[in-house]
């Protein structure tokens, strides 16, 4: 436990002088896509219900953080005083996008939730006039950094002897903000209210027969995920210091949802697994331009192309070789290898029937 | 006796289809009532009627004085009143003991900041669901079973399994339907041991069932439901010889 908080206290610095600066931004990116995953894990992995819109939460956290800490309106509050409100509005579009979609499951919510993604994007987009609100495609620029302790967030600072980019800085915010999420869930998860979730997902006529409140119940997993959404939005918009529509599209929505899949859809582990791979693993593969450059003296192949090409590929290896995940629960494993189970059943209706 | 449930003339059609036509019956406090009838006759439908997965379309269903017909399932199972599946809807990826206190869920209060802080009050509750759970399952028999998930156990374990869900919502009136189907006679006599205990608790049962054998041998009254209508009610031994129930279930020598 000690090791593990030593090792993430000094992984920027060690990260830093192993592979460079740029490699702090992925992982602070690799912190905030954990943020993302475990949100939408509760409203996915354990209410079971299929969101493709989640980045709109996000959007609307960090659009809120413009807006209320940048010079396009003029205001400048603090980190502490937005994130609670970028929270609160998330939550708040969570019920809304819950609340007429309670009759929908699976493949139709999966398209009703799609469509929201794409509104909340086109609004972004689109809202710069008459009234310009969000400052259209251009977005909004020069959104104030986080500021702590009279220690600016945004700027490269000697403190104990050691140089702090702002991406040190924001490494140590995320991080205490990730484990946060990462408390909460596991909370969650071993609740009153985590069980009902479950227990929606395996047999929605059920539990309302054992007396879960549904129509509650899945608003309230569609407000929980989308208030992680939208602090994380919150810290992206600070983090960046500029948003635009273009950093909440669909593709968004699929790679968080993809971390999820990937690394085992309603077990925190998986999760986290799967949200560092899938933000480590594309920057990694930056470097094959580099390796192509060196050994046949040309870029052959763009390694952005590439990147998309390996990474489809890794999927479909996944969906057939290991469904479940790299990291599944119990449950999620028995339900994909069902074979097992059924196997199971039917030796033991068998020894019952001798009886 | 004093009327726990008070089913008064109720009607439930699925488009042209008649399922359930004027039925009316009355179950009392501490009473095992069956409700037997061929297949098709509609019992499932009045049971689904009764506990808030149907809307009824006519009548009224009244437990302990207060109206249940077209209330949702949780206001149903919050006044008291649960019920088990004809196909069994275990939570099958769950434990044993987390269906078990899943069944808790409307006799608890905490809420998400509670899961989270995890406060003095909630921590009591939840040791108290589990507590409940465990004794539940222990009372089914399954207590060495708790930690299986639900889908891995056998058959009939899967149907105890549903009881001591149904058990955990505290219910006044506990509804089965058919819990003994597909069980082997040894089984059987088990079900009907169990059946006997929860009414020596002081629990009232309702309970759909084919096997007549089963049903003669623990119900107080019988009612039986043919083509959505009710033929007969009374005791078992009275019901058995009348002739309407017996053409209902051998046909008429007319026909």
């Amino acid at each position: 436990m000690v090791l593990l908080a030593a090792l993430l206290i000094a992984l920027p610095f060690l990260v830093e002088a192993g592979l460079g600066r740029s490699w702090v931004r992925v992982l602070d990116f690799a912190l905030l896509y954990i943020m993302l995953a475990l949100g939408l894990n509760i409203v996915v992995g354990y209410a079971g219900l299929l969101d493709l819109g989640f980045v709109a939460f996000y959007a609307l956290g960090a659009y809120l953080y413009a807006w209320l800490a940048s010079p396009h309106f003029g205001l400048h509050l603090p980190f502490w005083a937005i994130l609670p409100l970028g929270a609160a509005l998330a939550g708040l579009f969570g019920v809304l996008l819950g609340a007429p979609t309670l009759r929908l499951r699976g493949d139709y919510l999966a398209i009703v939730t799609l469509g929201f993604g794409e509104i909340i994007r086109i609004f972004m987009n689109n809202l710069n006039a008459p009234v310009n609100i969000t400052n259209g495609p251009q977005g909004i620029n020069l959104i104030d950094p986080v500021s702590l302790a009279g220690i600016s967030f945004g700027r490269t600072q000697e403190l104990f002897g050691l140089t702090f980019a702002p991406a040190h800085f924001y490494y140590y915010l995320f991080l205490v903000f990730t484990l946060a999420t990462i408390f909460i869930a596991y909370r969650l998860q071993d609740s009153r209210i985590g069980r009902a979730w479950v227990a929606i997902r395996e047999d929605e006529v059920a539990a309302a027969a054992m007396g879960i409140n549904t129509r509650n119940v899945k608003l309230l997993a569609f407000a929980m995920g989308a208030v992680f959404g939208g602090v994380a939005g919150g810290l992206f918009a600070a983090f960046q210091g500029f948003i635009s529509p273009e950093s909440f599209t669909l593709w968004e929505s699929i790679l968080i949802l993809c971390m999820i899949v990937l690394g085992g859809m309603g077990h925190i582990p998986g999760v986290l697994l799967g949200a560092v791979l899938l933000t480590v693993l594309p920057e990694a593969l930056r470097y094959i331009g580099d390796w192509q450059r060196a050994a046949l003296g040309r870029v052959v192949v763009d390694p952005g192309d590439l990147r998309m090409l390996l990474f489809g590929v890794a999927l479909v290896l996944m969906m057939v070789y290991r469904p479940e995940g790299l990291m599944p629960s119990r449950r999620r494993q028995r339900e994909l290898h069902a074979e097992d189970g059924v196997a199971a059943q039917e030796q033991a209706s068998l020894y019952d029937s001798r009886a | 006796m004093s009327v726990l449930l008070q089913v008064d003339a109720v009607g439930k059609r699925f488009g042209g289809v008649v399922a359930l036509d004027g039925v009316s019956l009355r179950v009392d406090v501490g009473e095992i009532y069956g409700l037997i009838g061929p297949n098709g006759a509609g019992k499932t439908t009045l049971f689904n009627c009764m506990t808030g997965l149907y809307t009824v379309s006519s009548g009224a269903i009244r437990l302990d004085g207060a109206t249940i017909h077209n209330r949702k399932p949780h206001e149903i199972v919050a006044r008291g009143f649960a019920r088990t599946f004809q196909n069994i809807r275990l939570f099958a990826n769950m434990t044993a003991l987390e269906n078990v206190m899943v069944g808790r869920h409307a006799r608890t209060r905490a809420g998400v900041i509670g899961a989270v802080l995890r406060d003095r009050r909630t921590r009591a509750e939840e040791a108290d669901s589990r507590a409940r759970a465990h004794a539940l399952l222990e009372f089914v028999g399954l207590a060495h079973k708790a930690r299986s998930l639900a889908g891995h156990l056998a058959y009939g374990e899967q149907r105890r399994l549903e009881i001591a869900r149904a058990l955990a919502t505290e219910p006044r009136l506990l509804a089965l339907d058919e819990p003994v189907a597909g069980m082997n006679p040894a089984e059987r006599r088990q079900m009907a041991d169990l059946f006997l205990q929860l009414r020596a608790r002081g629990l009232t049962l309702l309970l759909i069932e084919h096997d007549v054998k089963l049903v003669m041998g623990v119900c107080d009254r019988v009612a039986v439901l043919d083509y959505g209508r009710k033929i007969a009610e009374g005791p078992p031994a009275a019901v058995r010889n009348d002739p309407a129930v017996i053409a209902a279930y051998l046909g008429t020598e007319a026909a």
